[in-house]
């Protein structure tokens, strides 16, 4: 397959609470596969997926947390020239939508300022039966939509399980990356030609791209 | 978290980094723990707040452009060669993924009262002005003698052999001058004394292929330099070692070392933090966390951040330079280093520059003997000055299992480092640190197996 345009490199960070489904929504998104009882992320290097919207072929370098966050020990290299971030928490866990609240701030602190954010409540397949009396959900939707409006948020409950939303998240964000992303000091990921050397110098040697995504 | 670990990692300096990355990648549970709230220990780089809060806590600062995090001041300025073992450790861990690299556009020497390019190359020596013209015949047979030495072939070896001849032999041979063996020892070979010159001459000459090879590379200069500074390196590896599923706590004091006894022998056990206790049979620190476990090596080493507005005088206006100034040439024992980075390696606001002058102390006015540096760079809006102590451990670890690194030396790049975490390897796992680049099939099924959580 080709592409007419040259590709759009964006850096996306994940955030959120452990458990939430931060990589299980990459693996769906990568590989349109999820697994029960996934282990805690290891070895989860650095996945990139492209992705077509309209004219435009945005290729994603999706950085997970790997775990660093656990005891609040990210590293400024994490957020660093990061242009898009998905926030998620369980809508069947509280204690998840009170810890995104501060991811959004810790963003708004410690990325660059036109970064484009989506909040994600996962895990939607658990609450989809449930009946009014009985329901797991315990952050309702109203909740999700008011922090993202507060934050100027793109919003988004999905399911990594059933696939529900999830490519609509990455479509989301990739429509609103600006167009002109590739100029001005925050985006240097995006310019090859700008001096940066080339450590492995064997093309062969670079990290490979993966296919393209289904959306 | 009472948990037990393989290894416990004490400070998140780039050495311990680079070990945490590698054992994570070999199955092994490590657990990464640093006191101070930010990544890198001694070779971190630091933000503007930062830096005025460790060098100058209660006094003014200038008005400075930018935001904090605009700023990333290395506290350890170093260079890594093109063609050394950090470069290869961060080509084979896959580490150069998260970091984007520059070069240093110049590398220059002192001579006679001023600066001059380090010819890197017999074309470069021949068009160099820092010698006359028959002086530089002799520097191109040298720098030929020298590239084309084969081990297998003694033709190539001039009659001399490496491990009895001593540098200052093949020098003479050769009929170079005192200032240009300057160059060749101090500039090429990076050695800041003149020690080197009464020893065999292998070492040097092994120096000397690094840089030439390291300037063949990419051209220019010999030296890279991360963008953001120094201090992403052991972010880089950091990363490494948390996708391999080390755990990271930053912030986090060390209330207790636990010890077993058993026969007399007090071997280290564990740390207590306010996160609890963890458990473990050996632990890799710097020496910050075991001060009755290392000694001083003597060597003192003074090093001022100067800001200035301008490129440094006499450089071509380049955005960064090495410059080196001999021992001899401004009577001295330890050579003078200056390493200038600005703007377009992402370490200070548009229109800055950041120059590091250091050297190893010799008098009881250590500020003084940087005046030569300071001469080259012109007015300087700001200097602020520390000096460090360089330790080493006093044991190799092996009896208690507290394997302690050395204090970041100051030499003008990174091999020695490497260096140190080679031996720190041989001596943790008994074996020679090899590194093998993972090939591409097994990245591509690694990748999956392990979004799909191994
Ligand atoms: N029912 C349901 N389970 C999910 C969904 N997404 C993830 N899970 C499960 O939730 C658990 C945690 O998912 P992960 O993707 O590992 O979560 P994470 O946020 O990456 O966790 P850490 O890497 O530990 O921070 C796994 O057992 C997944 O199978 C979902 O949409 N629905
Ligand atoms: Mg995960």
């Amino acid at each position: 397959m080709s592409f007419p345009n040259p590709a759009t490199s964006v850096k996306l960070v994940l955030l959120g609470e452990a458990a939430v489904g931060k990589s299980s929504l990459v693996l769906r998104f990568v590989s349109n596969d999820f697994q029960e009882n996934k282990e805690p992320t290891i070895g989860a290097a650095f996945l990139t997926q492209k992705c077509t919207i309209g004219e435009r072929t945005i290729k994603y370098e999706i950085w997970d947390t790997a775990g660093q966050e656990r005891f609040a020990s990210l590293a400024p290299m994490y957020y660093r020239n990061a242009q898009a971030a998905i926030v998620v928490y369980d809508i069947t866990k509280p204690a998840s939508f009170i810890k995104a609240r501060h991811w959004v701030k810790e963003l708004h602190e410690q990325a660059s300022k036109d970064i484009t954010i989506a909040l994600v409540g996962n895990k939607y397949d658990l609450v989809e039966d449930d009946t009014e009396e009985e329901s797991l959900r315990k952050v309702s939707v109203e909740e999700g939509k008011g922090l993202a409006e507060e934050e100027g948020l793109l919003f988004f409950e999905t399911s990594a399980k059933t696939s529900y939303n999830v490519n609509d998240v990455f479509i989301g964000i990739g429509s609103k990356i600006p167009e002109a992303a590739s100029a001005g000091p925050n985006q240097i990921h995006q310019t090859n030609n700008d001096g940066r050397i080339d450590l492995t110098s064997d093309p062969n040697n670079r990290p490979r791209a993966a296919g393209d995504c289904a959306c | 978290m009472d948990e037990n670990y393989d290894v416990i990692v004490l400070g998140t300096g780039l050495t311990e980094c680079i070990l945490s990355g590698i054992l994570s990648v070999e199955g092994k549970k490590v657990l990464h723990i640093d006191r101070q709230d930010f990544y890198g220990g001694e070779s971190a780089s630091l933000n503007l707040s930062q830096l005025y809060t460790k060098f100058r806590p209660s006094a003014q600062r200038p008005e400075l452009k930018g935001r904090d995090r605009d700023w990333c001041v290395d506290l350890i300025p170093k260079f890594l060669m093109a063609n050394g073992e950090l470069t290869n450790i961060l080509v084979h861990t896959d580490v150069t993924r998260y970091i984007d690299f520059k070069q240093i556009a110049g590398s220059y020497v002192y001579r006679n009262g001023r600066i001059a390019k380090v010819p890197a190359n017999e074309v470069e020596a021949l068009r160099s002005n820092l010698m006359g013209l028959f002086e530089k015949r002799r520097m191109k047979r040298f720098l030929e003698f020298i590239q084309n030495y084969d081990e297998d072939t003694p033709s190539t070896h001039q009659g001399f052999n490496l491990d009895t001849n001593t540098m200052n032999e093949i020098y003479t041979h050769f009929g170079l001058e005192n200032g240009t063996k300057d160059f060749i020892g101090h500039a090429m070979a990076l050695w800041h004394t003149d020690d080197y010159l009464n020893d065999v001459a292998r070492p040097t000459y092994e120096r000397i292929i690094l840089y030439v090879q390291s300037v063949a590379k990419h051209g220019k200069s010999p030296y890279l330099y991360p963008l953001y500074g120094l201090g992403e390196l052991p972010q880089g590896f950091a990363r490494l070692s948390a996708i391999y599923g080390g755990t990271f706590m930053l912030d986090t004091p060390i209330d207790e070392v636990l010890y077993d006894e058993t026969d007399g022998v007090k071997k280290f056990a564990g740390v207590v933090t306010k996160e609890g206790t963890a458990k473990a049979p050996i632990v890799i620190a710097d020496p910050t966390y075991f001060p009755e476990k290392v000694k001083k090596t003597g060597a003192r080493v003074i090093r001022a951040m100067c800001i200035l507005e301008h490129p440094v005088p006499n450089t071509g206006d380049t955005d960064s330079v090495q410059i080196i100034i001999p021992q001899n040439q401004v009577g001295r024992k330890h050579d003078i280093y200056i390493a200038v980075v600005s703007d377009v390696h992402c370490v200070v606001p548009k229109g800055y520059y950041l120059a590091i002058v250091s050297t190893i102390i010799e008098t009881d006015a250590p500020h003084i003997e940087l005046e030569p540096a300071f001469k080259l760079l012109g007015p300087r809006i700001d200097t602020l000055m520390g000096i460090t102590e360089i330790y080493e451990p006093i044991n190799d670890g092996t009896a208690d299992g507290i394997y302690i690194s050395k204090s970041y030396d100051s030499s003008s790049h990174f091999e020695s480092t490497t260096d140190d975490v080679k031996d720190l390897y041989f001596r943790i796992t008994g074996k020679p640190l090899v590194l093998k680049k993972r090939s591409t099939t097994e990245e591509e099924s690694q990748d999956e197996a392990t979004i799909g959580g191994l």
